[in-house]
């Protein structure tokens, strides 16, 4: 199977190889992603290197032309890696709900301390200091903030 | 109200809101807001009339209207998510709210004005002469009053839900996909633990299944939504369906839904395909 057709699919995997390469140099590509690129990019070079195990493999599975073995191959890998990318958008956006929550949280913690500050109770609450502030460690996880009941801002009506 | 329990946590109200008095369980009531500018105001309104005991605070999930301006003119809280969450998202940021600030029980009120405060007591009532619930819901289909007004395939999809949870959960649940709920501290520290991300009525029926926790359904009537737009529109619905469904049969096969404490973390770096 010494071709044209050869050629091209082995500058082809070799080129996705040394990009591969590259981008995990680079820091652009996390190993842990890279892994599967790596292994798809070799097995396709070998495959298309040694035409003669191209033709025991397609011989196995049935198929008349062995380059269309390639095919199969690649298209194997590329479901494989969508599969990967939509487990890891699953864990990202899973991880960005929750920081989205802790950020929401924060920030009416800061704006409540903000509050208490300039509600003329000048007793300084450091961020730092929360966590050692829990007089008892209760159950949940302490809400350590003990700033002066009543103290609070104008921003709450009257009426409460 | 004077029954309800309260639990034996920290009676600081850190968040600010105005301390309970002893013995007084703490009361919160989330509104998930997302673009409903037209309505917030008086829904907090509404609550502050009619449940004056419930601590109102609005997340504000990513609205790029009016709402957390006004939610907080109206006197709630405002809690506000950096970009849309999905209500599951948005609802499960107030089960952490309720459980670091050490609420004792949470109410989940719609801000688009379909669920009416003055219902509340009614869960409350139901809640106090069940010690054993975990959850109380608002459900629209208990009466023999039908007059919730939604087309008759948004129906259709609520009765199927309705019966698959029924025969999955060994109860009758009539109305899984309402978001009119009462918790108590059990069910707010299990959903802020474990909270589906979108469309999350249904599956929580299960989860609270699953964790052995009691829901029970109470009649109320709900109003047509009054401005704003449904988070489920026709393109949506069909998803919603699907994916609601996916997420039964899937959690059915699922050895133990929910994550105990202990269990290795549902989202880890370390995992890879």
């Amino acid at each position: 199977m010494r071709s044209h057709l050869q050629v091209v699919a082995i500058l082809a995997s070799l080129v996705l190889l040394l990009v591969v390469l590259e981008l995990v140099r680079r820091r652009r590509l996390f190993e842990r992603y890279a892994i599967l690129w790596l292994l798809s990019s070799v097995v396709l070079l070998v495959l298309s290197v040694s035409g003669g195990l191209l033709g025991v493999v397609s011989r196995t599975v049935g198929i008349k032309y062995p380059p269309s073995a390639l095919f199969l191959f690649a298209l194997g890998f590329v479901l494989l890696l969508l599969m990967h990318f939509s487990v890891a958008v699953s864990r990202l956006s899973d991880q960005s709900k929750v920081l989205a929550q802790r950020l929401a949280l924060l920030e009416e913690r800061l704006r409540e301390l903000g509050q208490r500050e300039e509600g003329g109770e000048a007793k300084p609450v450091a961020i730092s200091a929360e966590r050692g502030a829990a007089p008892e460690p209760p159950a949940e996880r302490p809400p350590a903030v003990l700033g002066p009941r009543g103290a609070v801002g104008g921003r709450r009506p009257p009426t409460r | 109200m004077r029954v309800l329990e309260t639990h034996p946590g920290p009676r600081a109200a850190p968040d600010g809101a105005p301390a309970a008095r002893d013995g007084q369980p703490r009361l919160l009531a989330i509104l998930p807001a997302y673009n409903e500018a037209v309505t917030v105001a008086g829904v907090i309104q509404s609550l502050r009339r009619h449940a004056p005991d419930w601590n109102p605070v609005v997340i504000d999930d990513g609205s790029t209207d009016d709402t957390a301006h006004l939610a907080e003119q109206a006197g709630a809280k405002v809690l506000h998510s950096p970009f849309n969450l999905g209500i599951g998202g948005a609802v499960q940021l107030g089960f952490v709210f309720a459980l670091e600030n050490g609420y004792d029980y949470m109410v989940q009120v719609d801000a688009d004005g379909q669920h009416d405060p003055r219902y509340i007591h009614k869960l409350v009532e139901e809640m106090e002469s069940h010690p054993k619930l975990d959850v109380v819901c608002g459900s629209r289909f208990l009466t023999k009053d039908h007059r919730y007004p939604a087309p008759i395939s948004r129906r259709t999809g609520i009765h199927l839900f309705a019966f698959l949870t029924s025969k999955i959960v060994g109860q009758r649940v009539s109305d899984p996909t309402s978001g009119f709920r009462l918790y108590n501290r059990r069910a707010i520290a299990l959903f802020a633990r474990d909270y589906p991300h979108d469309y999350p009525e249904v599956e929580a029926v299960l989860l609270l299944h699953h964790h052995r926790l009691r829901m029970r359904e109470v009649p109320v009537r709900m109003f047509p939504r009054e401005g704003g737009a449904s988070s489920i529109n026709s393109g949506k619905s069909v998803y919603y369906m699907v994916k609601v469904l996916l997420a039964i049969f899937v959690g059915l096969a699922r050895r133990r839904p929910g994550i105990e404490p202990g269990d290795e973390a549902p989202v880890t770096a370390t995992h890879s395909i």
